[in-house]
């Protein structure tokens, strides 16, 4: 059941096309809703025994053969993500029922779509064995592809859809290396299994490379610096997506990763110092250039990346505690602690900011910031989602986001005392860092709402006379409006029920047993809003306050600065380099160069290769043999059959009528057939002939089409080519038979079909039990590419034709 | 298509076709079926019933195939592959690895004993991919002038 919960939104995804097409009254996203909302009450359900510290385990053999399974593993920090991505996925699909509109809109795809990257986020934050995780992860890098690109008629969409897919995939493959190194070096694909062996792994020679691997698998995807350039670009995806992809959910696969493997690299040096650097210099990319945008998801995507670069940075700090002794006593406790927080808090003010963002399109037609203003009066109640949401997101009290910024100050104030890596010297830097990010931050989520909602309401400007939105849109963002405010109030309570356990999982070693309440093992962490006067969180939170309104207030003078930066040397150019002139034009030329057109050309490249691969094998193996021991005697009626193959075969040669080279290629065919049936071979003779005819019939059918034979000029020396190659081919096949006959050097397996045919397999026909049962996986195989084949020559001739009428 | 321009008056042919085409195609059926424990199988059966069909539309032309036998053999192909790897994915719902296969001997009126096995409805895919492939290919290239 816990398996099939994962796989419930894609069952459910069958369904969407026919509702789409025969439901038309009521929109499809109604039926939608269901799912997520199951899911979600289905997850609450554990949350009782999660709590107590009982993670449920559950699993579906897969491929037992290679060891793969579904393994469901729901621990504190999978059934966290679990909650928000099917939480935040019935918030999302609600919303998304007011903002697409169910007579213009192809829903069935964009639901499909939806359900699939649901149950691939699942699958990611759930899976043990690492294979499926990497199978999940990919499959959320294509739905997430699907969804930008929804709108396909649109330039942007596809471009945004591809660049966020070739750099997601790219450090998908560069993660996948990392877990089969992993998985080498521990004996297992099980990241429980890997966490127990965690000590050993440290002293294997690859484990800095696995670490290296993995990290960029997660930094692409949760859009750490310098790959963060996808997220922006991803912003054409509808709204909803956004909110729920690229916000709260996909873009923190990274995260979850991170977090999950933390108790088998934190005791390497290399992972602190990468995931706290490359977190903390993406948060202060992030906020800087937010401030750049003007457009209302850009400024969010930007805001994104730099909250993200903030939970990595606490990941890495929280990887800290395994360096200091009685870690338990020091801050870099909190470090787990208040990344899962902000993660939390992430989730609900850049969902709700996200969705008003959208409304804001929605009933003004316009994203640019400069064309909006003066809206307060016309959306009042947007105004005041998106208002708390962009105080959160700052850090004000009495939202959410104030708690954990000043959990993360405190993170980030107590690196300053580490000193096992130099720490000491680097640590202010951090802070500062820290601090001038946070700085920005303040800036662009005032920038983000009393620029839009203030100032003067410039409505000649605006595409569509603004007005409220209708109140279902808004459920969905009050609802996260709401929560940021709860959660600033019972802390503890959310840190008890969600955060501990899922503390417990990144830096397990620092607990004996967490969930006993009153022991001396258990996570005493409590969140309080007020230190008191005397601690320096306070004081830099007056500061970055104080500080954050001088440079709002004066925006427009130093706004311009960003024009400093020329556009060739951004990595977007770098992006665009290697895909439009490396890529693109390069392989062109290359193409071209290689692939010219000629079927003739082709099949000689690939039979020298052939030749010269398996020729060249059997030279280097030293495998020539030739000997006729145990040979049978040539028959005279044997002799006559090849001298009839052999006259055929130069008749098509030499034939100067295409209809005598097909009779002679019929006759070959035929022989051959006899040749089967002489050796015993009655499945291969009998399908020989039944080949040869239909080839016959074939030929027939598009003789009117080909060009007479001898027509084609030749040059001579492609000719003196052909000649060779089909000389090799010849000699190749002949040394092969002969020395595979005169040698054995395995048993042959004959014996064992022989054997188990009647009793494994229940069959009489050893030919046909191996292409449906011994190798029915070739079969399966086979018979999709002649479908694809078939397919392709179908869309080949038919497209031609469709567009040749257009030209008519 | 030309090939039909070739020939006006193919009485002969015309008649026996329609007959031989349904010897073929039973042969095909039997081929089939027996494939398990004699030559035959589901590749094979597949050709030879499309081979009478081909028979059909060099006696007759495309156009009256079409009309005798109007199947969209597009789906048929997706059919055959769809069954093909719903038969392998089977056993993994029922706790087995992909691709097994079951069989069981059952006495069957008219039939007696009979062997019934899951691997006759993979090579019953193989067969819808293999007829249904061919016959696409020359229906379309047939087709296209």
């Amino acid at each position: 059941m816990q398996v099939l919960a994962i796989f419930i939104p894609l069952f459910a995804a069958i369904f969407i096309p026919l509702l789409f097409r025969h439901v038309r009254t009521i929109h499809t996203g109604w039926f939608v809703l269901i799912v997520p909302l199951l899911l979600v009450s289905y997850y609450v359900t554990f949350i009782s025994r999660v709590m107590k510290g009982n993670d449920v385990l559950a699993s579906f053999n897969w491929i037992p053969s290679l060891n793969i399974s579904f393994i469901s593993y729901l621990d504190g920090l999978s059934l966290l993500f679990s909650l928000l991505i099917t939480g935040i996925g019935t918030l999302v699909v609600l919303y998304s029922i007011f903002y697409l509109d169910k007579t213009k809109e192809q829903l069935h795809n964009f639901y499909i779509y939806l359900l699939m990257f649901m149950t691939a986020m699942l699958g990611v934050v759930q899976s043990d064995h690492m294979i499926t995780l990497y199978l999940f992860w990919e499959l959320t890098s294509i739905s997430s592809f699907l969804l930008i690109g929804y709108w396909f008629q649109r330039d942007k969409s596809r471009f945004g859809a591809l660049k966020s897919m070739m750099i997601t995939v790219a450090g998908g493959l560069f993660m996948l290396g990392g877990f089969v190194l992993l998985a080498l070096m521990g004996g297992t694909y099980s990241i429980r299994e890997l966490i127990a062996q965690a000590p050993q792994l440290m002293d294997e020679q690859y484990f800095v490379l696995a670490l290296v691997l993995i990290l960029l698998g997660a930094f692409t995807k949760s859009a750490q610096f310098p790959f963060y350039i996808w997220l922006p670009d991803a912003m054409e995806a509808p709204t909803p997506v956004s909110a729920y992809l690229h916000s709260a959910t996909m873009v923190k696969a990274g995260i979850y990763l991170v977090a999950r493997f933390t108790p088998i690299f934190a005791a390497s040096e290399v992972w602190v110092w990468l995931v706290t650097g490359i977190g903390l210099l993406t948060l202060l990319w992030g906020s800087l250039f937010a401030v750049k945008q003007t457009d209302l998801k850009g400024i969010l995507a930007f805001s994104t990346v730099s909250q993200l670069g903030l939970i990595m940075a606490l990941l890495g700090a929280s990887a800290i505690a395994y360096h200091v002794e009685d870690a338990a006593n020091t801050m870099f406790k909190y470090a787990a602690f208040a990344a899962i927080f902000h993660l939390i808090n992430h989730a609900t003010f850049k969902g709700s900011l996200f969705m008003i963002a959208g409304i804001v399109d929605h009933e003004t037609g316009t994203r640019d910031i400069r064309k909006l203003g003066g809206l307060m009066s016309i959306m009042p109640l947007s105004f005041t989602v998106a208002l708390i949401g962009s105080l959160s997101m700052a850090g004000l009290p009495p939202f959410n986001g104030f708690l954990s910024k000043e959990m993360f100050l405190t993170a980030m104030l107590t690196l300053k005392d580490f000193e096992l890596f130099e720490f000491s010297t680097w640590g202010i830097l951090l802070l500062i860092v820290a601090v001038v990010a946070s700085v920005f931050t303040f800036v662009y989520s005032f920038y983000f709402v009393f620029k839009t909602f203030t100032g003067k309401l410039q409505a000649s400007e605006l595409p569509q006379k603004p007005h409220e939105a209708p109140i279902g849109m808004l459920i969905a963002p009050m609802i996260l409006a709401v929560l940021v405010v709860i959660i600033f109030f019972i802390p503890n309570l959310v840190g008890d029920v969600f955060i501990k356990p899922a503390v417990f999982a990144i830096q397990p070693f620092l607990y004996q047993d967490p969930f006993l309440s009153s022991s001396p093992g258990m996570i005493d962490i409590t969140v309080e809003a007020w230190h008191g006067f005397k601690s320096p969180e306070l004081w830099l939170t007056v500061c970055i306050f104080v500080v954050g309104a001088i440079l709002f207030t004066t925006l427009g003078k130093w706004q311009k600065l960003y024009r400093v930066q020329p556009a060739k040397l951004s990595f977007n150019a770098l992006y665009d380099f290697i895909m439009d002139g490396v890529l693109n034009r390069g392989m062109t030329n290359l193409s071209k160069h290689i692939m010219h057109g000629s079927v003739r050309h082709y099949l000689m490249y690939m039979f020298a290769a052939i030749c010269f691969i398996v020729i060249g094998t059997l030279f280097y193996k030293d495998a020539f043999r030739i000997s006729f021991k145990g040979a049978a005697p040539i028959e005279l009626y044997q002799l006559i059959l090849i001298i009839v193959l052999v006259l055929g075969t130069l008749t098509t040669l030499i034939a100067r009528s295409r209809i005598t080279a097909i009779v002679g290629l019929g006759a070959v065919g035929y022989t051959v057939a006899l040749f089967f049936v002489m050796f015993n071979a009655p499945d291969l003779a009998l399908t020989q002939l039944v080949i040869e005819t239909i080839s016959v019939a074939l030929f027939l059918l598009v003789f009117y089409h080909l060009p007479r034979l001898g027509k084609m000029q030749e040059y001579t020396p492609f000719r003196f080519r052909r000649l060779a190659v089909s000389i090799g081919i010849g000699a190749m096949v002949t040394l092969l038979a002969l020395s595979a006959h005169s040698q054995k050097l395995v048993e042959s397996i004959n014996k064992y079909y022989k054997d188990t045919v009647y009793t494994e397999a229940g069959g009489g026909n050893i030919v046909n039990v191996i292409l449906v049962d011994y190798r029915g996986f070739d079969t399966l195989f086979e018979i999709t590419v002649l479908g694809l084949a078939g397919m392709g020559i179908y869309a080949m001739i038919k497209l031609r034709l469709s567009r040749k009428e257009k030209i008519k | 298509m030309k090939v039909t321009k070739l020939k006006t008056n193919d009485l002969i042919l015309q008649f026996t076709a329609k007959i031989v085409f349904f010897i073929i195609f039973f042969f095909s059926i039997h081929i089939f079926f027996a494939g398990h424990y004699t030559p035959g199988g589901g590749f094979v059966g597949g050709l030879l019933t499309s081979s009478a069909i081909v028979l059909l539309v060099i006696a007759f032309d495309l156009k009256t195939v079409r009309k005798i036998l109007p199947i969209n053999y597009m789906y048929m192909t997706a059919t055959g592959l769809i069954l093909a790897l719903a038969t392998a994915a089977f056993p993994i719902f029922v706790g087995k690895p992909f691709f097994t296969h079951f069989f069981d001997y059952f006495n069957l009126p008219l039939f007696g004993k009979t062997s019934l096995h899951t691997a006759a409805l993979f090579d019953l895919g193989v067969f819808l991919v293999v007829v249904g492939v061919t016959m696409t290919i020359i229906q379309t290239i047939g087709e296209d002038e």
